[in-house]
């Protein structure tokens, strides 16, 4: 009888459906994720003279607790588990061996420091254990070949100073340039970046670099003598405390350089307003995410937002440090990443994921400025957009300019 | 040669700040022959105190004065709950003790104010004068030293407690015999050179902005100055501080490059002290067989 | 028959039966003990533990060294940070460069910052107290820039990453578990090397040169020979540890030797007991081991504990765990296990130099 038959078939095609449904429910699960759980690994300098960095970590607790609070990735929880390693490479070491081996995390998220993660880049690699958009701005992160497991996220230092290289090159082609730059390997790669960025014509247009050490107290004595070498663009590649200085010295000396900045002591309260906002008017930067202090992004919904999930999740934190945006930004990436991995939650298929980011917007990055990567490309963010700074705000010029290209 | 002079004043202004901490290390180890390792963490929040002082509303002024209060206070409060319990132990437990309270000062700092740098206000207009050699800010930093310098001299050389503490401090057993309360002079000792931080800390904020490693890199240079100026010398400290920073500019602007800057400039000032192993105004030690 | 002061007590204290085995027999017994129980460990816990307990011993040694100079010999330093890191690069630019197996790496990181001692030591005798501190806080803060500026030999900021030794097949026992024999036999030859030196003549220099410098240059002792001998030794010892780290870390980086590691030996030679051999074992858990306990009592504010706990042991152990204990559990051990029969009284006892 027909229908008897074709309810026969109908049971087994509903059976066959349902078996199926529930294995893809079931999902397939690396170490450290679950039906009810992901854990994630990572360490910071919660102590040390990076400390200061230390605050990123909070924000990305704060907001997996939000992410969490949600219902979480595809119905599973966040487990973030991090370690202060000081930024000490053998503390780093141990701590990541600790996270891998003793807490069975997924991956890595966010391991800060060049120093830190060249440490454990081999051991991850070996073991083949993401480490996922790690955070710092050095441009070995991209390297999917020899290191398919490891993956940046930042535009690179090297990047924006070949920005301002090639902003030079155009607008200011007889340019006697003369560079500040802290004593490690974020300074370091402005002088890389610089060099690259003006080929041939480097030597011949660097005229002066000095540096500086973090225990240094002042750099007057720098800023005066680069002064002395004649030149009339000036680098400056520090971080805040030593940029609000530098440009305090420059301007009480009366020396007018064009003056470009690194993107990280772009802060409004932490650096224009102790130097003196009058002092910094006309400073060049590059940036690729908003500024939480900066007057023209006070009534956008994005920062609302995010000045919202500040006073719920993160109320200890200040709202005058960008630190937190960035920490904000990124573990959006990594939700997205986790939500793409639906129920494979594999440390193959996170990667894949991670490979596979298609222009994602993401709220307090700058306008036109996106998320992407490739099996090829594990630069996620390579664009950045000038801005100069007019005693009030950061203002936007030019186009979007994309870094790529090494 | 406009440079060179910038160097100069530029390196006495430096000078200054490392004097200022100097002051507050050479009180302490005249006091107690004891080089107090936290001096910068104390000074630091001391400032950190003034800071939140000012951000409450208080004047500047208002807000110096209380924070030198309860800094002097704070100094003696430690010296006896903390330092008393190992003034009679080996003195490397009285370093480690001293090490102890930079790690403590450092992480409470960090925990309550945040790692943020913070704009601290300043009670000198800032502008360059002297053809932009130096700011008014500068000088007052310089200014302020200078009295402190004054002050402290006096202090040890004019009056009974200074002379007291002198004595509590080379030999407590005989002070004790003249009926010198040598404890509370230890303490007074701490509670001073806690001010003379504090007052270090407040003048030098506006010019290094405040962040709890303010003080890291000006320690290892006061130390080094109060050192070439002999270890037990207000006029020592002073004068080591600004040879400090003088020296460390002029190497690193024309002799090395500023990558070894620190290496080198503490390898100048070793080489002077294995001629004058006491600093150039310090007073060797005699040892009775 | 008389009983006079006489420095052979302790011999007599030897010869004297607890239990039925002299005293040194009971040491023989706990040292085989303990290296017993050190052997096994590794096999009994995680590759993560044994990788714990390897940087432990590496400190340990590290901390050794330190005790020689500080403890016995008087001389505190705040740069043994700076020899550990010679030592490091030492085994890495040997290993990485030109390709020297890691065993071989140990003698030239042992010789090298043995000279660098010396030649440390000789300007440093010049120096007492508080200059002292400067000049060897110098060599700690000195070492990361000279390392970073030197970078075509040591890869500047970038540092050097190594190829991490692979065990012998024959034995069967996985990397981690290799090094930390590796790291356990350099321990024992220190430990060896220490208690030869410091038990015999120039160890009671050293002790003399400490509490009395006057006294023992009128007796005859080269005050400078033996403290720059110390010096050397003690900077030996720490170049070791250094050069085992390099490859049990497998990287090395300025940034792995900051001030703050000098600092570490120093608070970890103290706590643990600054003239003892033992007490360098508990320094060498207390760095490692105490800053992670910190960070999972208060994740606020870890390292306030970390001072906390630094000011505890030293009010409560003001000479260390061992140089505290020691005494204290010496005395007990005699009067719980009778006295000795024999002639030596407790007086005579006391005047051993405690190892």
């Amino acid at each position: 009888m027909t229908m008897k038959r074709g309810s026969v078939i109908g049971l087994a095609a509903a059976s066959v459906v349902l078996a199926g449904g529930l294995a893809l429910a079931a999902g397939e699960y690396g170490p450290g994720a679950s039906d009810t759980e992901i854990k994630l690994g990572n360490t910071m300098p919660y102590s040390g003279p990076a400390s200061a960095y230390g605050v990123i970590g909070k924000a990305e607790t704060a907001y997996f607790d939000m992410i969490n609070e949600q219902g979480g990735v595809n119905g599973r929880k966040i487990n973030f588990i991090s370690r202060d390693d000081g930024y000490s490479p053998p503390k780093t070491v141990e701590q990541v061996r600790k996270l891998v081996e003793e807490d069975q995390v997924l991956a890595l998220f966010q391991t800060l420091g060049t120093p830190p993660n060249s440490a454990i880049r081999d051991y991850l690699n070996e073991h083949k254990v993401p480490q996922m958009f790690v955070a710092t701005g050095a441009a070995k992160w991209n390297d999917p070949k020899h290191y398919p497991w490891t993956i940046g996220w930042q535009p690179s230092y090297q990047i924006e100073a070949r920005i301002y290289a090639r902003y030079i090159l155009k607008e200011l082609p007889n340019a006697k340039i003369a560079l500040l730059y802290q004593n490690d390997d974020f300074g370091k790669d402005y002088l890389i970046g610089l060099r690259e960025g003006l080929g041939a014509k480097a030597d011949m247009m660097i005229v002066a670099t000095k540096t500086y050490e973090t225990t240094d107290p002042t750099v007057d004595s720098q800023i005066v003598a680069l002064q002395g070498s004649g030149a009339d663009v000036l680098v400056t590649a520090a971080i805040p405390k030593f940029a609000a200085q530098a440009i305090r010295k420059v301007y009480d000396i009366g020396w007018k350089p064009t003056h470009f900045l690194s993107n990280v002591a772009i802060s409004v309260k932490q650096v224009m307003q102790p130097a003196g906002p009058e002092k910094g008017i006309g400073i060049i930067s590059a940036g690729y995410i908003k500024e939480p202090t900066d007057p023209q992004w006070e009534n956008t919904s994005e920062y609302k937002d995010w000045l919202a999930w500040m006073q719920k999740y993160n109320p200890s934190a200040s709202t005058t440090d960008g630190n937190n945006v960035y920490g904000y930004t990124v573990s959006q990436t990594m939700v997205s990443v986790l939500k793409a991995a639906g129920n494979n939650l594999t440390r193959e298929n996170l990667m894949k994921q991670a490979a596979g980011i298609h222009d994602e917007k993401l709220p307090m990055l700058l306008p036109g400025i996106v998320v992407s990567t490739s099996a090829d490309d594990f630069a996620p963010i390579k664009q950045m957009q000038l801005e100069k700074w007019d005693g009030t705000t950061w203002r936007l010029f030019g186009e979007v300019i994309s870094g790529a290209g090494s | 040669m406009h440079g060179l002079l910038q160097q100069i004043f530029s390196g006495l202004a430096a000078g200054a700040i490392y004097a200022s901490l100097a002051l507050a290390l050479v009180m302490i180890y005249r006091a107690t022959e004891l080089v107090n390792f936290a001096q910068g963490e104390m000074a630091m929040f001391s400032t950190y105190i003034a800071w939140s002082l000012v951000n409450a509303g208080l004047p500047f002024w208002a807000a110096f004065l209380l924070t030198l209060i309860v800094s002097f206070l704070g100094g003696m409060a430690i010296e006896r709950v903390i330092i008393r319990p190992v003034e009679n132990a080996p003195v490397l437990a009285a370093v480690i003790v001293t090490i102890a309270l930079v790690l403590i000062f450092n992480s409470l700092a960090g925990w309550i104010y945040t790692y943020t740098v913070q704009d601290f206000p300043s009670p000198f207009p800032d502008r360059p004068v002297l053809g932009a050699l130096i700011t008014t800010q500068e000088l007052g930093v310089i200014g302020v030293t200078l009295l402190m310098l004054l002050l402290l001299f006096s202090f040890f050389r004019f009056t009974k407690t200074g002379l007291a503490m002198r004595a509590a401090a080379q030999n407590p057993e005989s002070a004790r015999l003249c009926g010198i309360p040598v404890g509370r002079m230890l303490a007074i000792g701490w509670g001073l050179a806690a001010a003379i931080g504090a007052t270090a800390g407040i003048m030098v904020a506006p010019v290094l902005f405040l962040d709890p490693y303010m003080m890291a890199g000006v320690l290892l240079y006061a130390f080094a100055g109060a050192l070439l100026g002999g270890i037990s010398s207000p006029v020592g400290a002073l004068v080591g501080g600004a040879i400090v920073g003088v020296t460390e500019n002029l190497v690193g602007t024309y002799l090395i490059p500023t990558q070894l800057k620190l290496t080198v400039a503490l390898a100048l000032i070793i080489l002077v002290l294995v001629f004058r192993p006491h600093g150039l105004f310090g007073t060797a030690i005699v040892q009775r067989v | 028959m008389s009983k006079g002061f006489t420095v052979t007590a302790a011999d007599k204290l030897a010869a004297s039966q607890y239990g039925g085995l002299s005293l040194d027999a009971w040491r023989w017994i706990g040292t085989l003990a303990l290296i017993a129980v050190a052997a096994a460990l590794p096999f009994a816990i995680s590759s993560y533990h044994v990788f714990e307990l390897t940087m432990v011993i590496i400190y340990t040694i590290a901390v050794l060294g330190l005790n020689i100079l500080t403890g016995y010999n008087g001389q505190i330093s705040l740069g043994h940070g700076g020899f550990f890191a010679v030592g490091a690069y030492t085994a890495a630019i040997l290993m990485h460069d030109y390709g020297v197996p890691y065993w071989a790496t140990l003698p030239p990181a042992a010789l090298i910052c043995f000279v660098l001692g010396v030649l440390f030591g000789l300007p440093a005798l010049r120096f007492e107290g508080p200059y002292l501190a400067l000049v060897t806080l110098a060599m700690a803060v000195a070492t990361p820039q000279v390392l970073k500026y030197f970078d075509n030999w040591t890869g500047g900021q970038q540092g050097i990453n190594l190829v991490k030794p692979s065990p012998p097949p024959l034995l069967g026992i996985d990397r981690d578990r290799w090094l930390y024999f590796v790291a356990l036999a350099v321990l024992l030859l220190a430990i060896r090397v220490a208690a030869n030196m410091l038990n015999g003549r120039t160890g009671r220099a050293l002790v003399a040169i400490r509490d009395h410098p006057i006294a023992a240059a009128a007796m005859g002792i080269d005050n400078a020979r033996y403290k720059t001998l110390a010096f050397g030794t003690s900077t030996l010892f720490t170049g070791v540890a250094g050069a085992l780290s390099a490859f049990v870390v497998g990287f090395v980086a300025p940034e792995s030797f900051t001030l703050f590691l000098s600092l570490s030996f120093l608070v970890g030679s103290a706590i643990g007991g600054i003239a003892t051999i033992s007490g360098a074992i508990i320094g060498g858990f207390f760095i490692e081991f105490v800053p992670n306990l910190a960070n999972d009592i208060s994740d606020a504010a870890p390292w306030a504990l970390y001072g906390v706990a630094m000011l505890l042991f030293m009010y409560a152990m003001p000479r260390g765990v061992v140089g505290t204990l020691g005494p204290w559990l010496a005395r007990s051990m005699r009067h719980f296990l009778h006295r000795p029969a024999l002639g030596g009284s407790e007086e005579d006892c006391e005047r051993r130099i405690t190892p």
